[in-house]
């Protein structure tokens, strides 16, 4: 997908710190119960999971369903040790797979 | 010629939730017994215990195509003892899941928020799971004035 996720990480924390992270994904979020102007049930495609790692551990997962609202917005928290790479990951139901990394370095 | 005033404006919209709310539209929704279901394959049966979640989420929403969604569970986050997951039901929407969250000690702290949609006047359902097992809920009615599920 080219839609690039917008994402709000600070850059810096202090150690044992923890910080908010907000992430969105541009996605139509397609329930599969809604109908086109000629009655056609409109496919439901959604993105079903999300994933949060911090250098390879996992921090924070969700499942979605349709009842997610369209561009999932995401919010939590993570606590920061040490400096390094937070990975976010998006799965479509057609197996697509959106990934973005940000850095967050401990001062 | 008749004005419509701010409050039967009001009125009217009143009417109309509780038309939705009361009408036929219930066939096709999911039923509190539905999202009990839900509920119960979380916790497998596992006696529920009330409190220590405070659910963030707006008394009206006019538009259920989004609708911001906020928790909060007091719970330590150790590596002993932590929040493992979080449950959301709606028990008036075509399907009762909403979202199911999984944290790990490294999240800090035991908050999501995120951005829902509703399809009717209806409970949110949250059920927090600890790591030893043990199982917290609470609930909180939204009234909806446009469902947001689409049909």
């Amino acid at each position: 997908m080219a839609e690039k996720p917008r994402l709000k990480v600070p850059k810096e924390a202090k150690k044992g710190e923890i910080i908010e992270i907000k992430t969105l994904l541009s996605h139509p979020m397609e329930t599969g119960l809604r109908k086109d102007q000629a009655g056609n049930v409109i496919p439901r495609k959604i993105l079903n999971k999300f994933t949060c790692e911090f250098n390879g551990k996992p921090v924070f997962s969700a499942d979605l369903e349709p009842a997610v609202a369209a561009n999932p917005y995401i919010q939590f928290n993570a606590k920061v040790d040490e400096s390094g790479t937070f990975k976010f990951t998006w799965t479509d139901d057609d197996g697509t797979v959106t990934t973005t990394e940000e850095q967050i370095k401990v001062v | 010629m008749q004005t419509i005033t701010r409050r039967k404006a009001l009125g009217l919209g009143a009417g109309a939730v509780l038309v939705l709310t009361v009408g036929d539209v219930r066939g096709v929704l999911a039923t509190p017994a539905e999202s009990d279901a839900e509920i119960a394959k979380f916790t497998g049966g596992k006696a529920l215990e009330k409190g220590k979640i405070a659910i963030d989420l707006p008394e009206i929403a006019e538009n259920g195509n989004t609708v911001p969604l906020s928790i909060v569970v007091d719970h330590p986050m150790t590596e002993q003892n932590y929040i493992s997951d979080i449950l959301v039901v709606a028990d008036g929407n075509p399907r009762p899941g909403v979202a199911a969250f999984h944290l790990t000690p490294a999240a800090g702290k035991a908050t999501a928020a995120t951005r829902i949609r509703l399809q009717a006047t209806q409970n949110i359902i949250v059920v927090a799971k600890t790591s030893g097992g043990q199982f917290f809920t609470d609930r909180k009615q939204v009234k909806v004035t446009i469902g947001g599920c689409g049909g």
